[in-house]
Order: structure tokens, then C-alpha cells, then sequence
């Protein structure tokens, strides 16, 4: 729930004139290590730092660019309710919301596509962490249910994204219910017999990760993602402790069984093309036929409808 | 002695004199009685005029009430051959989550929930009723214990949420809560879930996702504590109580955006005054809640229990 310091005092900081260290952005610099990279090189990169190997936070399309063979299909997902506390702290939580709607381009914090990885097909949805800290309320919700239902509809495995500082507060309970709701999603993909795998990104917290996120059928997490259930300050408000090296990192979880698998973002298309690959073709064909370039965008589905509930 | 919270104060005081009043007699034979009855009353107007306009931060204290009826306290009022079980089968025993069978009303049952403590032994063995990865682990067994075997699950919930520790987060409390909500929603038996004081976010609804889900009157259920919402959104924790009426955490709030099913009222002056009164009312509550679902097959239960969360918030508006 550390949104507001990871992101939006940062972005205010930036707003109120800090000094611009970079002419026109052509060169970033790299959190981690501080050193220089040109900007060509670091998208080159998948950017992820080319000295240090960092991986930065990308946002849900550049993360859907690198996973997805060309010509993936944004899903449009059905709408949810917007503020329905009408919350308000030192801002209106609508306010809030519309903004980062504008700027985000999209309705809310998770952005679901069908395409393919290296021509199997499937079903992704990445966390815009940029878009109110990724926190999870009806919305994200709404997508997730969605995309899991387009999954089955499919007949694809399903692979979400994280990234992600928990529940939105501003929409209370509701948020809370996500859980449970996302929880189902899980369930639906699996009882259908399909792979449910989960990318734990930078950061991924709270209700998320205490829900679908940690139900994956395979739960990989990139290098250096920062994941857990407590923020790291309420923990050593807690127990009054200084928290150990590497406290909540992606390797931190992989040795204490947490994870399957630590994957670099270079290699994480092919990691999970294999994975599909070997859940879901039990007997490989002698002479494996190239993979095919998606030729034609794939056709653009409606969002799937839920079961009519009854009155 | 009687744990008074601050705006209780005025009730306190007059109860206060009362007594002195009833000492004074008893030490000196003057007759007050007309004089108690009078100030009797009036404490009695105060109390349920207080009681009945409590802020959402007022309530959030009437629900951490020491003295309100703890977890075991409706256990013992209700559950009869009540064997509580113990373990996690992996790591240890979590004190904080207490599970086991019994009987309620002749039935027998699975009882879950999660445990506060009533004075500071009990506080402390059972962690103020904050769980760590294994007391998920534990519920998770018993729900599915009660599964395999046909017993319906009846939960108690009442913590300020999951303890956010660095040993709970290396035995993964994120994956014990997530799979606890898992085992909830895929127990094909009924669930009956009640939220006796504080419903504290992902640790709560991991006991909580249910067929039925009743809370008392002055109870909470929220996503966070007003307290970290506040110095999260306010950067103030003395903002508390402004969060607390943001975050619509009431009985109230939730039944009305459809979140829980029934508020169950509790006696003048919340459940503190008269624990005997408030036992009473949840037991005949649950039990309402729970008879009509004893029809229902496995299978119609989970695919109701699914509707009903996939339906939430979806059309809730305060």
C-alpha cells in the first residue's frame, strides 16, 4: 500500500521542478546502479539495465510487447463501478481515478490481451503499476474475472502480470472482496484444465499477492521484485527488527519455496512458450513445424458474460 | 473493573455516582432509592442516545472493546464436544486461529476463527488475534476436513489482520491467506461466517468467504485499519477517525452495499455490557443463517457461494 511514496511523491517531485539531470530524456538513469544508459539501448534491452542488469518497472503494453508475438488484441473490458464509497481524502478519490484514466489510456489498472508466445495461445493480463500504485478494486477485478473467463472461452492458459501495492483503499470493502472474486478467477481457469501462471513484477503487496497471486499453477517473479504481504515499515514497526538482506526480493522468495523460478525478462518468452509448451503437449511432434509468425492481427472478442445470476 | 472508552466518559461518570450514592446509603441507612432509580434511568437515556449515533471511529472502538465477547467466548455459549484441533501438520500451531468439531444445536460442526484473547496471558498466547502463515494453514485443513466429511463450518472473525512479521512473510503469508480464501469458497458444505468485532482486510476474509456472512452491529470490515489508512492517505494517523467515516466500515455500510448479508443488533450499549444477551443473539442468528443452506447440496452451495462474490460491488453504490 506504499503507492503514493514508490509513485506518486516521485511524480510530484518531478512536477515541482526538480532538476532535470537529462536533456530530453535520451539518456536514463538506472535506479539501481546510477550509471548512464542511452535510451535506445535500454529498450534494446527489455529495460532492463545494461550495466547492472536491473530490471525497471515497464508498464502493461511495453510488458504485453515483450511477452506476445505480434499482433496481440487489447481485450475491452466491461465496466465497473467508479467510486462507489464517492471517498474523498485530501483529493477526491473520482478525481484520482479520472486522472490516471487520462493518462493511462485505459479504464483502469490492468490491461488483458489474447495473442500468442511463440504461437501458443494465450490469454495475458499485466498490472499498470503506474496507474494508482496497480492497487486492486472493482476494476481490476472485473478484468481479471474477465480474462480468466476468456482463458476458458479460448481454450488458452492464462498469464497475469503483477505489479501491484494491494488493495485500493478508496474503494474499502469492495476492494477487499476482490480477493475472494480474483481467488475465483483462479479457479475457473484451472477447472478447466488450463495453466494458470503468474509473473511476479516490481513490486507486487498486500491484498494481491495474498489472493490469485500466489495460486498460479507455476509462480515465476522477475529478478528483484520486491513481493510480500506487509509493507516492509510495518513489519519493522512490528517487530522492531531491522529486516534481513534482500528482505522480499524475488530471490529472497525463490529460497524460502515461495517460487518456482526467477526469470530474467530476456528470457521470459521463451521460458513461458516452453512451460505452455510442456504442460500442455504431452507428446512432442518428431519435427517440430516453425513456429508461424501471427500473419493477421487475431480477431477482436467482445468480453465474455458472466452467468445470469438469478433475482 | 469496567473498561470505559473515551466517549463513554459522561455514562461512566454517572454510573460512577450511582455507586457512591448506593455506598453512602448503605453506609448511612438513608433511603435513595428514589434517587438511584432517577440517575438509573438517566445513565440508561445517555447510553442508548451515545449508542445509538456512534461515529465509524466510535464503533471501530466499541468493536476492539476488551471486555466485548471473544471468539471462544461463542464457542463455549454454543458449541457443544467442542475438540479443538491443533496444527498446521508443516511448521506449528497458531494460537491466534482456533479451529476444531463440536455441536451446534445437535450438529456437529466445524468451528474456525480467530482468537483476541480477554486479559493479558491469553492476549499474548493467542497474539491479539493476529495470525501468522500457519493459523491459515491450520483453517485451511479443518475446512477441508469438514468437507471431506460433510460438516457444515461455522467462523468467528475478529482481528485487527494478518501479523506482519519477518518470519510470517518467509513461510509465506501471502500464499497461506490466499489459499485459506481458496479453501472457503470451494468447501462444498455450508459456511456461515460472522464478523463479531473486527474484520480486519485480507485477514478476515480468509475465515470469511462464506455462504452467509452476518455482522454485529458494532462491528467493523475493512481493507485496512482507519489508523494505516490514515497515515497512508492523510499522511496523519491522527486522522483516524476522518478515515474511518471514508472507508464505510460499519455493519451498516457493508450490509448496505451488499458486501454481508445481515447485521445482527446487539444489546444497548454494545456487546460489552451484556456479553449473555449478545452470545444469545449470535447463536439464534447463525443458526437462521444455517438452517436453509443444510438443504442445499456440495455443488449448489459452491456455485451460489461463487455467484455471490462474483456479484459484489458490482452494483453497489452507498
Amino acid at each position: 500500500m506504499n503507492w503514493i511514496s514508490e509513485w506518486a511523491l516521485p511524480k510530484i517531485k518531478t512536477l515541482f521542478g526538480a532538476p532535470r539531470e537529462v536533456p530530453e530524456n535520451l539518456w536514463h538513469k538506472c535506479p539501481a546502479c546510477e550509471q548512464m544508459i542511452f535510451h535506445r539501448d535500454l529498450e534494446r534491452n527489455l529495460h532492463v539495465c545494461t550495466h547492472c542488469g536491473h530490471h525497471m518497472r515497464v508498464g502493461a503494453r511495453t510488458r504485453m510487447d515483450y511477452t506476445l508475438d505480434e499482433g496481440w488484441q487489447r481485450i475491452e473490458l466491461p465496466k465497473a463501478p467508479q467510486d462507489p464509497l464517492r471517498f474523498r481524502d485530501q483529493r477526491r478519490y473520482v478525481e484520482r481515478l479520472r486522472e490516471a484514466q487520462a493518462k493511462a489510456g485505459q479504464e483502469d489498472a490492468v490491461v488483458v490481451a489474447h495473442g500468442s508466445i511463440e504461437g501458443n495461445r494465450v490469454v495475458a493480463a499485466a498490472f499498470e503499476f503506474s496507474f494508482l500504485g496497480g492497487s486492486m478494486g472493482a476494476g481490476v477485478g472485473e478484468a481479471l474475472v474477465t480474462a480468466a473467463r476468456l482463458a476458458v472461452l479460448q481454450d488458452a492458459p492464462l498469464i497475469v502480470f503483477t505489479a501491484s501495492g494491494g488493495a485500493r483503499m478508496q474503494e474499502g470493502a469492495i476492494s477487499l472482496m476482490q480477493m475472494p472474486r480474483t481467488v475465483i478467477a483462479t479457479r475457473m481457469v484451472k477447472e478447466a484444465g488450463l495453466p494458470f501462471i503468474v509473473v511476479l513484477c516490481d513490486p507486487t503487496t498486500g491484498g494481491v499477492t495474498a489472493s490469485f497471486a500466489m495460486l498460479g499453477d507455476i509462480q515465476i517473479a522477475e529478478p528483484g521484485a520486491m513481493i510480500g504481504f506487509a509493507g516492509a515499515r510495518v513489519i519493522e514497526q512490528t517487530v522492531r527488527e531491522k529486516l534481513p538482506e534482500g528482505f522480499q526480493r524475488a530471490e529472497y522468495l525463490l529460497e524460502h519455496g515461495i517460487l518456482d523460478l526467477v526469470v530474467k525478462r530476456g528470457e521470459m518468452r521463451a521460458t513461458l512458450a516452453r512451460l505452455i509448451g510442456l504442460l500442455r503437449t504431452p507428446e512432442r511432434v518428431v519435427a517440430p513445424p516453425p513456429a508461424e509468425p501471427v500473419a493477421e492481427p487475431l480477431p477482436a472478442l467482445p468480453a465474455p458474460e458472466g452467468p445470469a445470476v438469478p433475482a | 473493573m469496567r473498561h470505559f472508552l473515551d466517549f463513554e466518559k459522561p455514562i461512566a461518570e454517572l454510573e460512577g455516582k450511582i455507586e457512591e450514592l448506593r455506598r453512602t446509603s448503605d453506609a448511612g441507612g438513608i433511603d435513595v432509592a428514589e434517587e438511584v432509580a432517577r440517575m438509573r434511568d438517566k445513565a440508561q437515556a445517555l447510553l442508548k442516545t451515545t449508542y445509538a449515533k456512534l461515529s465509524p471511529w466510535q464503533k471501530t472502538l466499541v468493536a476492539r472493546h476488551p471486555d466485548r465477547p471473544k471468539c471462544l467466548d461463542y464457542i463455549r455459549a454454543h458449541i457443544e464436544e467442542w475438540t479443538p484441533l491443533a496444527g498446521d501438520r508443516a511448521f506449528a500451531d497458531d494460537a491466534a486461529v482456533v479451529g476444531g468439531l463440536g455441536r451446534f444445536r445437535g450438529r456437529a460442526v466445524a468451528v474456525l476463527g480467530t482468537e483476541k484473547g480477554s486479559d493479558t496471558e491469553s492476549r499474548v498466547l493467542h497474539n491479539f488475534g493476529m495470525a501468522r502463515p500457519e493459523g491459515y494453514r491450520k483453517a485451511r485443513r479443518i475446512i477441508e476436513l469438514a468437507s471431506r466429511f460433510g460438516l457444515p463450518i461455522l467462523s468467528f472473525v475478529d482481528t485487527a489482520g494478518a501479523f506482519p512479521g519477518i518470519e510470517a512473510e518467509a513461510r509465506g503469508q501471502a500464499e497461506a491467506i490466499a489459499r485459506s480464501i481458496e479453501a472457503c469458497l470451494e468447501a462444498p458444505v455450508p459456511f456461515v461466517a460472522t464478523i463479531i468485532g473486527e474484520g480486519g482486510s485480507g485477514g478476515a476474509i480468509a475465515l470469511a468467504a462464506a455462504d452467509r456472512i452476518l455482522m454485529l452491529e458494532h462491528s467493523v470490515y475493512s481493507v485496512i485499519s482507519p489508523e494505516g489508512c490514515a497515515s497512508i492517505l492523510w499522511r496523519d494517523a491522527a486522522q483516524a477517525a476522518t478515515a474511518a467515516e471514508a472507508l464505510k466500515l460499519t455493519a451498516e455500510d457493508l450490509r448496505r452495499l451488499n458486501l454481508v448479508d445481515a447485521v445482527v443488533p446487539e444489546p444497548m450499549g454494545g456487546a460489552h455490557r451484556d456479553p449473555q444477551a449478545s452470545l444469545a443473539a449470535v447463536g439464534d442468528r447463525v443458526w437462521d443463517s444455517l438452517e436453509p443452506l443444510l438443504a442445499l447440496d456440495g455443488a449448489t452451495l459452491r456455485a451460489r457461494r461463487r455467484e455471490k462474490f462474483l456479484e459484489m460491488g458490482r452494483n453497489s453504490v452507498v
